[in-house]
């Protein structure tokens, strides 16, 4: 390997003092003094939450308005830290959505527990959780750290739905035929 | 005004030196507070602006003002300190624990008797300075009381019977002692210029002032630019005797967690802090009138001259304020100028400050001395 010897130069009298050095550094800080403050104001400005952001589990509904989770109780089982606990219920037969047959009645998420690891999202075959861009979860007691099932709808609001497979199986129950199509 | 002066004189003394410590005491507060802005600023961070009491939060335009200055958070932490519990840790000597921050404030608040802060015109169109004891020896006596701050830096490293403690002792008596040689040999060629040979001499530091505001080209030039060499080495021996960083070798939080303050807590510790504010306000009230004109606006304009201009020579209260105000705000570029070096130089490590104390600054300074001696004997020739 070549070595290659560099010739310090002797300090000159000026650098030896460090007088200019330091009036140097004096107007880097005076600069940075002079600049606006960088740092966000947090609680009355928030940060953009970037898209595909995991943060805490919501429940979510199709653009008709209907919930999409059926209960199926597949997150509540995946669930590492067991922080889902679902109460499956039947939905009423004179329900437009009576044809789903089956809805949580009760669907809570124990913040506590939660390790935002998303399982839950991964699992769902209704497309039904998903994790979003709720970031502060707080709450002065344990109770309050549960997020019912209200409020996992209220979180989660409506996202566009590709298939609307529970229409279409209704359509191919009433006129026969494969709902595949 | 009249029924001022027919108070005795003792009450009149007392009254003045409450105004003063009224003026230092808040002023060596807002420090701390402007400490810490600054620090923010320079770091890209807006510091502290959150604490508003909530009833003055309806006061329209000053309340977010004084909440975005963080004005609130001073008072906040000033309580604090005033009502948090008072820990006197069981393994001090008790009696000197308490005294050193006492010893503290003491030199450091009474320093100030001898620093002129104005300057009026009287009825014989003579300007007098604004003075608690206008004394000959006045420099002297600044240096003399001011060096006396060391000791409760020493005793409370000894007091506090820790070895952080004790170091940062240490470090602080040897330090301050030898920058005190430089700074008194920096100081000397100014004495030496405004003492003329045959006419009477004094150390006074309005005295200094005076000879800055002489008509001409060079009567007027403060001294900074007639001895700049002189000006340096006592503004750099002023940060060493501050404590102030580059070279606050006392506390050097990062090889001694606290240093001296250490096992200090609550009110005690901060009056050690208010000693160094107060101690740098003198400081830099002192390089100021030795080296900067005192209350004089600008080099070559002296304060009769804007008195002339703006009318107001026979309102001696008015020319007064002006020459306060005049020299806070020097006083306050100063402090500013300490803090803005605070953040921007690195700390030295001990051995390099020993070693520009001893090798660098005190022969520069005895030369110094040396070849403004022979120019004075030339130039007074």
């Amino acid at each position: 390997m070549a070595v290659i010897k560099l010739e310090r130069k002797p300090l000159s009298l000026a650098e030896r003092t460090y007088l200019p050095q330091i009036v140097g550094g004096l107007k880097i800080t005076l600069k940075h003094l002079l600049k606006p403050t960088i740092t966000m104001q947090y609680p009355e400005e928030r940060p953009a939450i970037p898209a595909g952001y995991r943060g805490a589990p919501t429940l979510v509904k199709d653009p008709h308005g209907r919930e999409k989770c059926v209960s199926c109780q597949l997150c509540e089982f995946v669930c590492p830290p067991r922080a889902i606990r679902i109460t499956p219920g039947e939905i009423a037969h004179d329900s437009p959505n009576a044809h789903v047959e089956k809805a949580p009645q009760a669907f809570d998420i124990d913040m506590l527990r939660c390790i935002y690891c998303g399982l839950c999202q991964e699992v769902c075959p209704e497309e039904a959780i998903f994790l979003q861009n709720v970031y502060s979860t707080t709450g002065y007691t344990r109770d309050s750290m549960v997020n019912h099932k209200a409020d996992l709808y209220q979180m989660g609001g409506t996202l566009p739905d590709e298939h609307f497979k529970w229409d279409k199986k209704k359509e191919a129950a009433e006129h026969g035929g494969s709902h595949h199509g | 005004m009249n029924l001022f002066f027919q108070l005795p004189v003792v009450i009149q003394v007392l009254l003045k030196g409450m105004a003063v410590i009224g003026v230092m005491f808040p002023l060596a507060g807002a420090c701390s507070m402007a400490e810490r802005k600054i620090s923010a600023w320079i770091q890209g961070r807006p510091g502290p602006n959150r604490a508003i009491p909530f009833w003055f939060s309806w006061v329209p335009v000053l309340g977010p003002i004084l909440q975005k200055l963080g004005a609130f958070h001073l008072l906040a932490d000033g309580l604090k300190f005033l009502f948090k519990e008072d820990v006197v840790p069981g393994h001090v000597n008790k009696k000197y624990f308490i005294a050193a921050p006492i010893l503290a404030m003491i030199p450091a608040l009474s320093t100030v008797t001898f620093v002129p802060f104005g300057a009026y015109i009287d009825l014989g169109g003579n300007l007098t300075p604004l003075i608690l004891a206008n004394v000959d020896v006045g420099l002297l006596a600044v240096f003399a009381v001011s060096s006396l701050g060391v000791y409760s830096v020493v005793l409370a490293g000894w007091a506090s019977n820790s070895k952080y403690s004790f170091l940062g002792g240490i470090r602080a008596s040897a330090q301050l002692i030898s920058y005190e040689l430089s700074m008194t040999l920096a100081v000397v060629p100014v004495l030496l210029w405004i003492n003329a040979p045959g006419t009477a001499g004094t150390m006074s530091l309005s005295k200094a002032v005076e000879f800055q505001s002489q008509p001409g080209f060079w009567g007027g030039a403060w001294f900074a630019f007639t001895m700049p060499i002189s000006a340096l080495i006592f503004l750099i021996c002023l940060f060493a005797e501050t404590n102030r960083q580059p070279f606050d070798m006392a506390e050097s939080e990062a090889d001694l967690v606290g240093g001296f303050h250490t096992e200090y807590g609550a009110f005690k510790w901060s009056l050690f802090f208010v000693a160094e504010y107060c101690h740098m306000i003198v400081g830099s009230a002192v390089f100021i009138l030795l080296f900067f004109g005192g209350w004089n606006p600008l080099p070559w304009l002296p304060l009769s001259s804007v008195a002339a201009l703006l009318h107001i020579t026979e309102l001696p209260l008015l020319v007064g304020l002006l020459s306060i105000g005049i020299f806070l705000g020097k006083i306050l570029a100063m402090l500013f100028l300490f803090m803005w070096v605070r953040w921007t130089v690195p700390r030295f490590r001990y051995d390099q400050v020993m070693k520009l104390g001893w090798q660098k600054l005190l022969p520069l300074a005895i030369l110094n001395l040396l070849v403004t001696i022979i120019a004075i004997a030339v130039i007074q020739h």
